[in-house]
C-alpha cells in the first residue's frame, strides 16, 4: 500500500527519522551484532586477549547439562504458564460473556492486575508465601503441607508459575471477551433451536470460532513466559533452589553480569534470539492468514 | 451471550466471576492490609483486617525511606514517573515523526529504515543485555536518566500504528493542504496530530505502564541510589535477609509501585483497552 499524495523534500525524510534510525542502530542493531560477533570468540581468563573458536562456545553450551536442564525448565515454566493463565482467562471470558449487562463491570474487576509489573507480582506471591511471614504458607502448613519455596524446587516452581500466570490471566480475558463477543448470535441461536445445550453449543460453536484468537494467545504467551518474567524469578527464587527455577532469561544475566563469562552469555543471547525471530514469524503469518478470511 | 433462560447457570456465571475477580485482588488485599500494621503484627499474626498504622507507615516509606536502601519511596517514585514519562512521549514523538517520513515522502533508503524498525521489534532487552550495557557506558549513561530512557524508547509497535493511521487519511486532504501553499510540517502539525489524537492516547496508556514497569534495563545500570526506581528499591528493601526484612514498608512502598499503573488502567479503561487490540495486531 502506497500513498498517492506526497510530499517532494530531498532532505526532510532523513531528519525525521533520524531520531529512531540512530536509537535503533545504537541500541538494537549495533549490540546485537556484539552479541552475534561475542558469541564466536573466546577471552582468555585475564580478558585481555581473544580468539575466534568458531562455534565452540555453542557447542560448549549443549553440552553442559546446566543449560540443556535451563532449557527444559524454560519450557516446563511456559507450557505451565501459558496453559494456567489461558484455561482460567478463557473460563472468566466465557462467564463475563454470559453475564451481559454487567460483563463491563467484571471487566474491570479483572483486567487491572495486568497493571502489576511482573517484579512486583513476584513480591506480591513471595509474600503470601514466605516460609516465616506468609499466610497461605502458615495455612498450609496448618493443613499438613510443608511449604518452603525456598528448599523444595517444584514448590518453588508451582509458586513462580502461579506470580507469572496471575497477570497474563486479565490479558487473556480482554482477548477471549473480545473474541466471544465478535461471534455473530444468529449462530448460537440457531443452534439453541435445534437443541443443542450450552456445553455442546460451547464445543461445537464457540470453541472453533475462538481458535484464531486462541493461536494468537499461545504464541504472546509463550513470549511473555520466556522474555518478561525476568523479574518475577529475580524476586522469588533468583533461579534456585538448585536450578529449579533457572530460565534462560536469568542464566543469561547470572552468566552475563554475576559470572562475567562473555562469550558464553552472548551465545546464548544469540539463541534467544534466534527463539524471539521464529516466534515473531510464525504470529505474522498466522495474522497474514487472518487477513485472508 | 446468553439464549436461554436458567437460572442455575446464571447463578453459577456470577458465583465463577466473583469468586475469581476475588482470587485475583487477594494478594493485593494483604499487601494492602500488611501496610496498615506493625512489622510485629505482620510478622506475627497475619492480620486479615487493616490496622491504624497506615499513615504512619506510607509517610516513613516516602519521606524517611525504608533501612538499607538509601533512598526515600518519594524519591524512587519521582524516579520512575520521570523514566515513564521519558519513555513514553520519547516513543510517541520518535514514532509519529518516522512514520510520517516513510508514509508521507518517497526518498531512497525508505524501505531500508522501515525493516530496520521492524528488525528492533525482534530484540528485546533481555536478549542483547550485556552488549548494550557496553553501549550505554561508553556513552557514560550509567546512572543517569537520559540512560534510563533512551535505549527503551526506539519502538516498531508505535511506528507500525502510526504509518497504519497516516494510510487511512484521505489524500484528499494532503492535497488540498499543497494546493494552499503549505509545506510539509503544517501538515503535519495542523492536520495529521489532532487527527491522531485517539491512538495517541491509547499508546499513552500502553507505553506508561511498559515505561513504569520497566525492571532489567534499570537493574543493569543503576548503582547510585539516587537513580533508584521503585522497582528497584523494592527488590532491595527484599534483600536485606529473612527476619530482617521492614514488611510492614515494603508491603506500602508496593502499594505505591503499584498505584499509578493501576490507577491509569482504571481510569482509561476505554483507551487501556483500544490500545492493547491495536499494538498487538
Amino acid at each position: 500500500m502506497e500513498k498517492r499524495v506526497v510530499f517532494r523534500n530531498r532532505v526532510l525524510p532523513y531528519i525525521l527519522v533520524a531520531p529512531q534510525i540512530v536509537i535503533t542502530l545504537v541500541f538494537f542493531i549495533w549490540p546485537a551484532s556484539q552479541a552475534l560477533v561475542q558469541s564466536f570468540l573466546q577471552e582468555d581468563a585475564f580478558g585481555t586477549a581473544s580468539a575466534f573458536v568458531w562455534f565452540d562456545n555453542f557447542a560448549e553450551l549443549f553440552a553442559s547439562t546446566e543449560y540443556l536442564d535451563s532449557f527444559r525448565v524454560t519450557l516446563t515454566f511456559s507450557a505451565a504458564v501459558a496453559g494456567a493463565a489461558l484455561s482460567v482467562a478463557l473460563l472468566l471470558a466465557v462467564m463475563a460473556d454470559r453475564a451481559l449487562r454487567s460483563a463491563t463491570v467484571y471487566k474491570t474487576l479483572i483486567i487491572w492486575p495486568y497493571a502489576v509489573a511482573p517484579v512486583v507480582a513476584g513480591v506480591l506471591w513471595f509474600f503470601l508465601f514466605n516460609p516465616t511471614v506468609g499466610m497461605v504458607a502458615f495455612f498450609m502448613k496448618k493443613a499438613g503441607v510443608d511449604w518452603n519455596h525456598t528448599l523444595n524446587g517444584t514448590q518453588a516452581m508451582s509458586l513462580v508459575i502461579i506470580a507469572a500466570a496471575w497477570r497474563e490471566i486479565s490479558y487473556n480475558f480482554l482477548f477471549f471477551l473480545a473474541g466471544l463477543q465478535a461471534i455473530p448470535h444468529s449462530f448460537i441461536e440457531a443452534a439453541a433451536i435445534d437443541g443443542a445445550g450450552p456445553w455442546r453449543r460451547f464445543w461445537t460453536i464457540v470453541f472453533p470460532l475462538l481458535s484464531p484468537t486462541m493461536f494468537f494467545l499461545i504464541v504472546v504467551n509463550i513470549v511473555y513466559a520466556f522474555f518478561d518474567t525476568f523479574g518475577v524469578i529475580h524476586a522469588i527464587t533468583r533461579g534456585g533452589p538448585n536450578y529449579a527455577t533457572n530460565i534462560l532469561v536469568y542464566k543469561v544475566f547470572n552468566d552475563g553480569f554475576i559470572n562475567l563469562d562473555l562469550g558464553g552469555s552472548a551465545a546464548q543471547s544469540v539463541i534467544l534470539m534466534i527463539v524471539v525471530i521464529t516466534l515473531t514469524v510464525v504470529q505474522f503469518r498466522f495474522i497474514e492468514r487472518k487477513v485472508h478470511y | 451471550m446468553m439464549v436461554e433462560h436458567r437460572p442455575v447457570l446464571t447463578f453459577v456465571t456470577h458465583a465463577t466471576l466473583i469468586l475469581g475477580a476475588l482470587v485475583l485482588a487477594f494478594p493485593i488485599y494483604v499487601t494492602f492490609v500488611a501496610s496498615t500494621h506493625t512489622l510485629e503484627v505482620v510478622s506475627k499474626s497475619f492480620p486479615l483486617l487493616p490496622g491504624s498504622h497506615l499513615v504512619e507507615n506510607y509517610l516513613r516509606a516516602l519521606t524517611v525511606g525504608p533501612r538499607d536502601v538509601g533512598a526515600t519511596v518519594g524519591t524512587m517514585m519521582l524516579n520512575s514517573l520521570i523514566m515513564a514519562l521519558g519513555i513514553t512521549f520519547g516513543k510517541i514523538s520518535i514514532s509519529l515523526l518516522a512514520a510520517f517520513a516513510i508514509v508521507y515522502f518517497r526518498f531512497r533508503l525508505r524501505i531500508i529504515f522501515f525493516w530496520m524498525i521492524f528488525i528492533t521489534l525482534m530484540l528485546p532487552v533481555e536478549v542483547r543485555i550485556l552488549p548494550t550495557y557496553k553501549v550505554a557506558a561508553d556513552l557514560k549513561l550509567l546512572d543517569s536518566y537520559p540512560g534510563l530512557i533512551f535505549p527503551l524508547i526506539a519502538s516498531a509497535t508505535a511506528t507500525f500504528l502510526f504509518r497504519q493511521f497516516f494510510m487511512t487519511v484521505p489524500d484528499e486532504l494532503c492535497e488540498a493542504h499543497r494546493i494552499d501553499g503549505g509545506g510539509p510540517m503544517r501538515f503535519f502539525f495542523d492536520i495529521l496530530l489532532p487527527m491522531s489524537r485517539t491512538s495517541i492516547a491509547a499508546l499513552f496508556v500502553i507505553l506508561f505502564i511498559y515505561g513504569w514497569n520497566q525492571y532489567l534495563w534499570p537493574l543493569l545500570i543503576t548503582s547510585d541510589q539516587q537513580y533508584y526506581t521503585l522497582l528497584i528499591g523494592i527488590k532491595r528493601m527484599l534483600d536485606v535477609g529473612e527476619g530482617q526484612a521492614e514488611w510492614q514498608i515494603i508491603m506500602a512502598s508496593t502499594i505505591l509501585a503499584m498505584l499509578p499503573p493501576v490507577l491509569v488502567v482504571i481510569f482509561m479503561q476505554k483507551q487501556f483497552v483500544r490500545g492493547m487490540t491495536e499494538t498487538e495486531k
